[in-house]
């Protein structure tokens, strides 16, 4: 194992997760007006109206694959039965399917905010950088299962990728497991690992809103006049642009 | 019984001129901003007409409001929660841009820097999502004063569902102005639909808000109100509405759209309802009846029983007297002349409408008869199904009995005063005809056509003192006369004689220094005359003071002493 193999998948991997929390944390705390998911559907529909939907259901199912392929070992799954062959019919099958929705999905959004004006006009810098990484993780991932898992004889990630992840986790990060994974893998990986650690100053912050707490809620919201600290306590926030009065500029 | 009160708005429709200050001055306030640029939180439609935005009235095209299902039960018209989920990524009834219409500007620079030529320059319209050229063929008044009316009239969705049709041909149109806020709806289908929990209803006041913090932008307000009150900032991500000025309100004054009324008809006060009641009421079986089971819910603010339960709710005696003395209170239940605009939509809307009798008034005395007689004007409210029908479209479902009862009573004000004025007997044949006494319809027209400033807006302030009492706690040292008097709080400020110290916006307070913003002008100004007309900006000069006589003070600098100029 060389000095890479440390940098690669302890250091970096560790880092990104300390970014994601620590950066999610702040943001949640000091940046709660900024924290939406900046929908530009007034702008444009006809594309969103498919683009979105298949984006989102289906990077939902490659989720829950990933959940179940690298966190559940894979001894627990063949204890209910499940034998590779199962699991790997079903990966691949399941998981082209999502990774078509996905993936047209997600070439539908970005043409559409290449090419329509309106939204273009709005796309911020963070939204280009998330969108390479988050198009390099999915294009990556998906080469790698069309390379190996389709047309080669199929890699068992569950024997190196998923007990590295896991290793990290229960902090004792075994990084030889990832040395001799196919390069696809590994390029998916380190993609996906930065993706983690821009995640929470993208507008991908919105995952962690979803609103599930609708389903149990009453219906309609109540909500006293909240003024706990005394009538103009607060410090301005963002939002509104304040305007200064002209004396306290010229002091400055 | 759970008693809650109610800040809300009636608007006497037949005073509109339809001249926009409203909306302009609401614009003015809160909407001129990027991201907002599109969105009126108040607007004034032409009627017939389209509306803003364009057919927003269509409920099978936009799903707004509330729908009793098959069970009996209240849901949103749109879906139920899991449908909302489901649909979270796509709001498949969400208004484009282009349904209120693509906000633009001028190029204003061109009139100024165009090189010398043949022609006058002209300063084309540019669009500000894109700031391309714009051809403009939509906006927010495209069909003002039912400009282009024949085209678009016939789109109208009040025209649509009336069983005459009517031919928007000159001599047998009719029109008038409907100025549209947000609702602050009792049941309010937008708080319902938002998936985040950030739109809420005050429990002091009903006011309808978003919490800016809170929203996530799902959009599903926007598309779930009816009325098409609640806007998307494209800039910001979030939802944002008519705040029926809070600030404002709180500090017991009239919303912006109201104190620059030209025609004086917006009335805003407290109405006290049921908060249990809402709920069965809003599920009644026949649209039609929803009206009646809305006044139904509305408690009276004399009754003894409804003081002792509002007073155990925790509300103050100024809040019950404030309900006592509403114009909204009177003319919902006292006079039943103002109705709620689209009862139907079962979102229990609290803004308020009286209909107009102007319609039926210009046919009256276009065909050459006496307009204010009491008996002509009852019999062409009678007869004139077209105006009628229309107004029941807007106000009762369609329900053209509610619309008359209201439209007969301003008839019979109209001809009773004007024996009272022309100083005849006044005849009180008409007032008992519509079920009122001479006595009462005075006061109806005391109420409505003097329209005194104090009879309009009957607004308590919100209760801060406890929050302020506690916030002045920690440093009661600071106070004067205590130890830590002297400091930057100190009341030595320049209006009596003091240093002029850092003192806020409108002058020294005692306790914490405060950040002077318009939720505490009151508290920080107190009752000194002298530090409400003192300028914000001190070396400026408020000519507020002066009486205009002699040259105020500090307009000019301190004449030299005699001899001394050079």
């Amino acid at each position: 194992m060389t000095a890479w193999d440390y940098l690669l998948w302890v250091a970096f991997p560790y880092a990104a997760f300390g970014v994601f929390v620590v950066g999610h944390l702040l943001r949640y705390r000091y940046d709660q007006f900024g924290w939406t998911s900046r929908s530009s559907q007034t702008y444009e529909n006809r594309l969103l109206r498919w683009g979105s939907p298949m984006f989102h259901y289906g990077i939902l199912m490659v989720i829950g694959g990933h959940a179940v392929g690298l966190f559940i070992p894979k001894q627990w799954l063949e204890f209910f039965g499940v034998t590779e062959h199962l699991y790997h019919l079903g990966a691949t099958w399941l998981g082209s399917f999502a990774a078509v929705l996905t993936v047209a999905g997600l070439a539908i959004l970005i043409y559409r905010r290449r090419l329509t004006k309106r939204v273009l006009l709005v796309t911020t810098v963070m939204d280009k950088v998330m969108y390479v990484f988050l198009a390099g993780t999915i294009t990556f991932g998906t080469t790698a299962t069309v390379l190996y898992q389709i047309f080669g004889g199929g890699y068992d990630y569950r024997g190196s990728i998923s007990p590295w992840i896991r290793s990290l986790f229960s902090f004792q990060p075994d990084p030889s497991l990832m040395s001799d994974v196919p390069f696809f893998f590994q390029l998916h990986v380190l993609t996906a690992v930065t993706l983690f650690l821009l995640w929470p100053f993208t507008r991908l912050v919105h995952v962690f809103s979803a609103p599930l707490g609708y389903l149990v809620r009453p219906y309609v919201v109540y909500r006293s006049r909240d003024n706990p600290h005394g009538a103009g306590a607060r410090p301005p926030r963002r939002g509104w642009e304040k305007s200064e009065r002209p004396l306290e500029r010229s002091r400055k | 019984m759970r008693v809650m009160a109610q800040m809300s708005m009636i608007m006497n429709l037949d005073k509109c001129i339809g001249c926009h200050t409203c909306s302009v001055t609401c614009k003015q306030v809160w909407t001129n901003r990027t991201g907002v640029e599109y969105a009126w939180f108040n607007n004034v439609e032409t009627r017939p007409g389209l509306g803003y935005p364009r057919e927003y009235e269509n409920q099978d095209k936009w799903k707004g409001g509330w729908v009793r299902n098959s069970r009996g039960r209240l849901q949103l018209k749109a879906g139920g929660r899991l449908k909302k989920l489901s649909q979270i990524f796509n709001n498949p009834n969400l208004p484009q841009i282009d349904d209120y219409y693509e906000p633009w500007t001028y190029d204003y620079d061109m009139l100024t820097t165009a090189p010398a030529g043949t022609q006058s320059p002209v300063a084309r319209p540019k669009s500000l999502l894109t700031g391309q050229d714009i051809d403009i063929k939509w906006s927010g008044n495209w069909d003002d004063d039912l400009g282009g009316s024949q085209e678009t009239a016939a789109q109208d969705p009040i025209l649509a569902t009336m069983s005459e049709k009517v031919k928007m041909e000159f001599e047998e149109t009719f029109m008038f102005y409907l100025p549209r806020i947000c609702e602050h709806c009792l049941n309010p289908a937008c708080v319902a639909a938002c998936p985040s929990g950030a739109m809420y209803k005050r429990e002091e006041d009903g006011i309808v808000l978003v919490d800016e913090d809170g929203c996530r932008g799902w959009r599903m307000c926007v598309s779930a109100c009816p009325y098409k009150k609640v806007y998307f900032n494209h800039k910001t991500g979030k939802a944002e509405k008519c705040t029926l000025c809070y600030p404002l309100i709180e500090q017991g004054k009239p919303t912006i759209c109201s104190e620059t009324c030209v025609g004086r008809l917006r009335y805003l006060g407290l109405m006290l309802y049921d908060a249990d009641a809402v709920l069965e009421a809003a599920s009644i079986e026949n649209d039609q009846d929803l009206l009646n089971a809305q006044r139904a819910c509305f408690l009276d603010p004399f009754d003894p029983e409804v003081i002792a339960a509002a007073k155990a709710e925790g509300m103050a005696d100024d809040w019950i007297e404030a309900a006592q003395n509403s114009p909204i209170y009177k003319l919902i239940t006292e006079y039943e002349v103002a109705l709620p605009l689209h009862p139907e939509y079962r979102t229990m809307p609290m803004v308020w409408y009286i209909p107009p009798l102007s319609p039926v008034v210009d046919v009256v005395s276009n065909s050459g008869n006496d307009g204010e007689d009491a008996r002509t004007l009852f019999a062409a409210i009678d007869k004139l199904r077209i105006p009628v029908e229309y107004l029941a479209g807007l106000f009762s479902a369609g329900d053209v009995v509610p619309v008359e009862l209201s439209l007969r009573k301003l008839a019979a004000m109209r001809a009773y005063m004007r024996d009272i004025n022309l100083g005849n007997e006044p005849d009180e044949r008409i007032p008992n005809a519509v079920g009122m006494t001479g006595e009462s319809m005075q006061a109806m027209y005391r109420l409505l056509a003097i329209a005194k400033y104090e009879d309009r807006y009957v607004i308590p302030k919100a209760h801060v003192e406890t929050a302020r009492e506690l916030d002045e706690l920690g440093c009661s040292l600071d106070n004067d006369g205590g130890p830590g008097m002297g400091g930057p709080n100190s009341h030595a400020g320049p209006h009596n004689g003091g240093d002029a110290g850092p003192a806020g916006p409108y002058g020294n307070t005692p306790g914490m220094p405060l950040n002077g913003t318009v939720y505490n002008y009151n508290e920080m100004v107190g009752d000194s005359p002298i530090i409400k007309t003192r300028p914000t900006t001190s070396g400026r000069v408020n000519l507020l003071n002066w009486n205009g006589s002699g040259a105020p003070t500090g307009m000019f600098p301190p004449r030299p002493a005699a001899g001394s100029l050079a």
